[in-house]
């Protein structure tokens, strides 16, 4: 295959640097492997790394510093059958450190090549992720105090298919870019070379220190790529295509009447864990299915399983504008997390308002007319309690009728779920009877 | 007629998919993980990508990329998130990346209350950005909005190629709310225009009195650079300033135009108002309320539901106003939006009334302001 280098734009790195080297091997690999330009994306960041891209003629993506893996990640997910080639240095490295690490974890079919050469030559050879402790650079004593990073060991931690450490002077180097290209898995390549505008100036190395430095790291345990690791992609539309799409929305239409003309505003007070939130649902489709509009406002904390949970409903043959609650006609009190909420509400309670509230529940001095059911008496559970009141409302005809409640029901629940709901309800509706109809 | 069920982050999940969003990513945040909830359920069984990056930036970055690979794309987050996508942001608007970004507003500054409400982000959205040019901002007011605007700001990344952002509110986003889905005006659904065959492709290349270029996918036949370096028509740095300068007039010009050609909006005048009564977002919904209220009471006051909040409806918010005598501004901040309407209405009386503190703004406290206006 022909050559992918831009003859239109010829490398422009300062004169020695790795880069260069890399580069051509690079288009080595591409030519080894058969691959045209449009079969292969390369995908940059920020810094000296950065410039790789215009010097190839294949498809390209030069992005943020240290974020090329999500640019790549998003690529490979569309289009799976394209190379996708990240080149980083170790500026990137750090930076987009928790991409380097999910990359590898998910190990997706993208080639990391990570252009090591231990400080950041663009902005003037600051210490970067990989600058030796000893290592005079432009950060002062700063990197004194931080251990370099192995990336080849994070990501052989971390999940990568293929992990493999390489001078830019190996003659290997071709070979094993071969390899991390054609795995079918996250590959990384540490490509280990020399900065001669930053920093050599001050550090004296050469090929012989960079090979010699690449000897006395610890060795990597995997050597052989492991293809027993799943390639996200590929395991992704695998557990995609084993779904079912969910069913549209449910078209609710109107076969009841509302138990009235008067718009209904209802306040339902709990705590969490007492499926308010639910209650709330279930009111809003009993309204629906009387062809009413619904909307419901909920109000509880970020904590699960603690803390008030108060749902705001409003019911009105007309559409609703705001969904706030002033004049309530009915407020459910069923926990003091919840009454707490709501005290000026219940205390400016009109007069035809209801309250009703379990027994046990306190609630302040109102004008409303306040009523106490005993749900435990009736054997009903507190996280039964505000489908239970529902059932009060139905059984009075207040707010709700026993129908539109039990269209609801039908509405929102299946099989025992269900059975289990309207056997709450007949317990009100009904104490006396015998066993709900299914 | 037909009612279904929803809040608004799933009728924005369900307009993404009616506008043919084919990739999401996002981060839980509260309250926008319901979007991302939704398009969990929706995208991977009928073949398209939904995905939880490692943060933020990782979410918006994968939408950069697929995007640039072909698919219309969309995240989602919150006010903390925004924080995080900023630089993706100037990149997708430097690079005409398509891209749909869900703000759910929550109460801030900072992480401040995940389950409260606010629109506190409404100059953020437009300036969080480096070098200030501008996005397009939609704010819906129900869940009807939430799935017609969805498909709304599909449509303008398409046309406009940058960023088009859905100002939302946990007290939209996170409230369920009967909808005659069926019943929804949704416009026609734009497809990206593709670049000419033929010519020599120049990624970021216009035709001639085109604002817009055509666009070619990562991966297509002919080779495709994108870069958020400072470019010219061919997708390579440039450093001349005429060629620099006409680039960023063009991505200035292409977005006002779009928007200003045909701003979205809900306009009840009313006979003889001398008021004019200007919000958005949920606050809208209590705003009409207090205008009914005071109609009936023998106050007319008209009312103007910015649904386009950026680039701003300039021509029409002074073409509105025209003839009134004052203007009030309410939102749900401490007051944000109301500087655009007094910068394009000079000599004229705006006011502003705004609340931050997680609770809506009731009908009543509109009503008490515009008494006294």
């Amino acid at each position: 295959m022909p050559s992918l280098l831009n003859p239109d734009r010829p490398p422009v790195f300062c004169p020695g640097c790795s880069h260069e080297r890399i580069v051509k091997a690079l288009d080595r690999t591409f030519q080894a492997m058969g691959l045209s330009g449009d079969g292969v994306v390369l995908v940059s960041d920020i810094g000296c790394s950065g410039l790789f891209d215009t010097f190839f003629h294949t498809h390209a993506f030069h992005g943020l510093h240290g974020r090329a893996l999500t640019y790549a990640t998003g690529i490979k997910m569309v289009r799976p059958d394209l190379h996708v080639v990240v080149t980083m240095g170790d500026g990137g490295l750090g930076i987009g450190g928790a991409h380097v690490l999910s990359t590898c974890r998910r190990n997706i079919d993208l080639t990391l090549l990570v252009l090591n050469n231990f400080n950041y030559g663009m902005t003037g050879g600051q210490c970067s992720a990989t600058t030796p402790r000893e290592a005079q650079v432009g950060s002062g004593f700063l990197n004194r105090l931080e251990q370099p990073l192995d990336v080849c060991r994070l990501a052989e931690v971390a999940g990568a298919g293929f992990v493999a450490r390489a001078s830019t002077y190996d003659k290997e180097l071709v070979g094993i870019m071969e390899r991390a290209v054609a795995h079918p898995g996250f590959s990384v390549v540490d490509i280990h070379g020399i900065c001669p505008g930053r920093y050599t100036r001050r550090n004296r190395i050469g090929p012989a220190d960079i090979e010699a430095g690449l000897r006395r790291l610890p060795p990597l345990t995997e050597a052989a790529p492991d293809e027993r690791k799943t390639e996200y992609a590929t395991a992704y539309r695998e557990e995609a295509a084993r779904l079912a799409p969910p069913p549209p929305p449910a078209r609710i239409k109107a076969r009841l009447s509302p138990v009235g003309e008067a718009r209904q505003e209802i306040v339902l007070l709990g705590s969490a864990g007492q499926r308010i939130v639910t209650a709330g649902e279930l009111l809003c489709l009993a309204g629906a299915a009387a062809g009413l509009n619904a909307t419901q406002k909920n109000d509880y904390p970020i904590t699960v399983m603690r803390g008030h949970s108060v749902s705001e409903l409003i019911l009105s043959a007309e559409p609703v504008g705001y969904t706030g609650i002033r004049k309530p006609t009915a407020v459910v009190a069923l926990a003091p997390e919840g009454v707490a909420r709501k005290r000026g509400l219940l205390a400016d309670l009109p007069e035809d308002a209801l309250l009703l509230h379990a027994a046990g529940v306190e609630v302040p001095e109102t004008r409303g007319s306040v009523r106490s059911v005993d749900f435990r008496a009736m054997g009903i559970k507190s996280p039964d309690w505000a489908l239970a009141s529902l059932a009060v409302l139905a059984r009075e005809n207040r707010v709700l009728s026993p129908e539109m409640l039990q269209a609801a029901l039908e509405l929102r629940f299946r099989g025992t779920v269900r059975e289990a709901a309207l056997s709450v309800v007949h317990k009100v509706l009904d104490p006396e009877g015998g066993k709900p109809t299914p | 007629m037909s009612f279904s069920l929803m809040e608004g982050n799933e009728a924005i999940g369900r307009g993404a998919i009616r506008a043919g969003c084919s990739f999401f990513a996002g981060y839980p945040i509260t309250p926008a993980t319901t979007i991302y909830n939704t398009m969990l359920e929706l995208l991977p069984p009928s073949g398209g990508v939904c995905m939880q990056g490692e943060d933020e930036i990782a979410s918006i970055g994968f939408c950069l990329g697929a995007s640039m690979a072909g698919a219309k794309v969309m995240t989602a987050t919150s006010g903390p998130g925004i924080s995080l996508y900023s630089e993706q942001i100037s990149f997708a608007i430097g690079s005409e990346i398509p891209i749909v970004i869900v703000d759910v507003q929550r109460l801030g500054p900072s992480t401040g209350s995940a389950t409260k409400g606010a629109d506190g982000d409404i100059q953020f959205l437009r300036w969080g950005n480096s070098g200030g040019l501008p996005v397009v901002v939609l704010a819906p007011v129900d869940v009807a909005d939430c799935y017609a605007l969805t498909v709304h700001a599909f449509n303008l990344a398409e046309i406009c190629r940058c960023p088009v952002f859905i100002a939302a509110n946990k007290e939209i986003s996170m409230t369920r709310e009967t909808v005659d889905l069926d019943a929804v005006d949704l416009p026609p659904v734009v497809e990206r225009t593709p670049a000419p065959e033929g010519a020599p492709f120049l990624p970021f290349g216009t035709k001639p009195g085109r604002n817009v270029p055509g666009f070619l996918p990562i991966g297509g036949s002919r080779l495709v650079r994108q870069t958020s370096s400072t470019h010219g028509t061919d997708g390579y740095i440039t450093t001349d300033p005429e060629r620099i300068a006409q680039n960023q007039e063009r991505l200035m010009r292409k977005v006002s135009e779009a928007v200003d050609a045909a701003p979205l909006f809900d306009w009840r005048p009313a006979q003889g108002a001398e008021t004019l009564l200007i919000a958005y977002g949920v606050t809208a919904r209590a705003a009409g309320a207090a205008v009914r209220a005071l109609a009936q009471e023998g106050t007319a006051v008209s009312l103007l539901t910015l649904k386009s909040l950026w680039p701003v409806p300039e021509r029409l918010i002074r073409d509105k106003a025209r003839d009134c005598r004052r203007v009030v501004v309410v939102e749900m901040n401490l007051g944000q939006y109301v500087r655009e309407v007094q910068r394009i209405l000079p000599g004229m009386e705006v006011s502003f009334f705004g609340q931050m503190n997680g609770e809506l703004i009731s009908p009543h406290q509109i009503r008490k302001v515009l008494r006294h206006a």
